[in-house]
């Protein structure tokens, strides 16, 4: 497997907002997928996610195993400024966790 | 040795701690609902703003008509509502219809971007809480190939 801990990020200030991109490394599994030997493979998929503008929490998620694998996500933050600095960070059902920050820059 | 197993212990209950709290956080029943209507009542939903015919206009949908693989379906979700707090996101169809519920604060905006899995052809549900106010909408997606393995 990939190494989970690792996000593709970018947060980009456009006009009155700023864009955050993240690109997760996460396997996503349903709990109803069968491998090649016809056994289950068990479901493993990120269940919370939070992100932070500056420390203060702008975005918390739920999710199920209906988010596709290397999960991807888009959302938009008004009135946060250039340098400021966004933490986007996932747990799932095993207890892994990863988190990751990211500056704003211009767009 | 019992000092060292003390600590040892306390460190593995520190450790498990954080996972125990978000275990809780994790609305289990909502997500592991088959269907639609049970999901949307673990959310505190009305179900039957789901089945409504009053579509809201003011929650844009932006998802392909036709998915050739239903493993990955970008969508795009907005909310013109104000006030919105949450954005939550089902397709009636999947085995568990529940995909996301998103939480709004502190100048996000009621927009999200992502990719989601889709069992069949089947509705994609929006259900939008402005204030204490519920919204829906609603787009069919046709999906040639099943993406839920």
């Amino acid at each position: 497997m990939a190494d989970m801990s690792n996000m593709k990020m970018r947060a980009q200030l456009k006009g009155d907002y700023v864009e955050v991109k993240v690109l997760m490394s996460h396997p996503m599994e349903t709990g109803r997928r069968k491998d090649d030997f016809d056994k289950l493979v068990p479901a493993h998929f990120v269940q919370l996610l939070t992100a932070t503008l500056n420390g203060k929490t702008v975005l918390e998620a739920q999710w199920g195993t209906g988010i596709s694998k290397n999960p991807y996500l888009t959302f938009r933050i008004k009135g946060a400024k250039l340098a400021d600095i966004i933490t986007v960070t996932w747990h799932d059902n095993h207890g892994a966790t990863a988190t990751q920050d990211i500056a704003v820059t211009q767009g | 040795m019992r000092r060292r197993d003390f600590l040892l212990g306390l460190v593995t209950f520190a450790a498990m701690l954080p996972l125990k709290v978000l275990a809780a956080l994790w609305n289990k029943a909502a997500f592991e609902s088959v269907q639609i209507t049970e999901a949307a009542r673990g959310l505190n939903i009305n179900a039957e703003i789901l089945s409504s015919k009053i579509l809201s206009t003011d929650i844009q949908i932006i998802a392909p008509d036709r998915a050739e693989n239903g493993a990955i379906v970008q969508v795009e979700f907005k909310s013109n509502y104000a006030n919105t707090v949450a954005i939550a996101i089902f397709v009636e169809k999947n085995p568990t219809p529940l995909i996301a519920n998103f939480v709004f604060s502190n100048g996000a905006e009621p927009f999200v971007v992502t990719r989601i899995k889709m069992a069949e052809t089947s509705d994609i549900k929006v259900v939008v809480k402005a204030g204490n106010q519920y919204f829906s909408n609603a787009k069919n997606v046709e999906v040639l190939e099943n993406g839920c393995g």
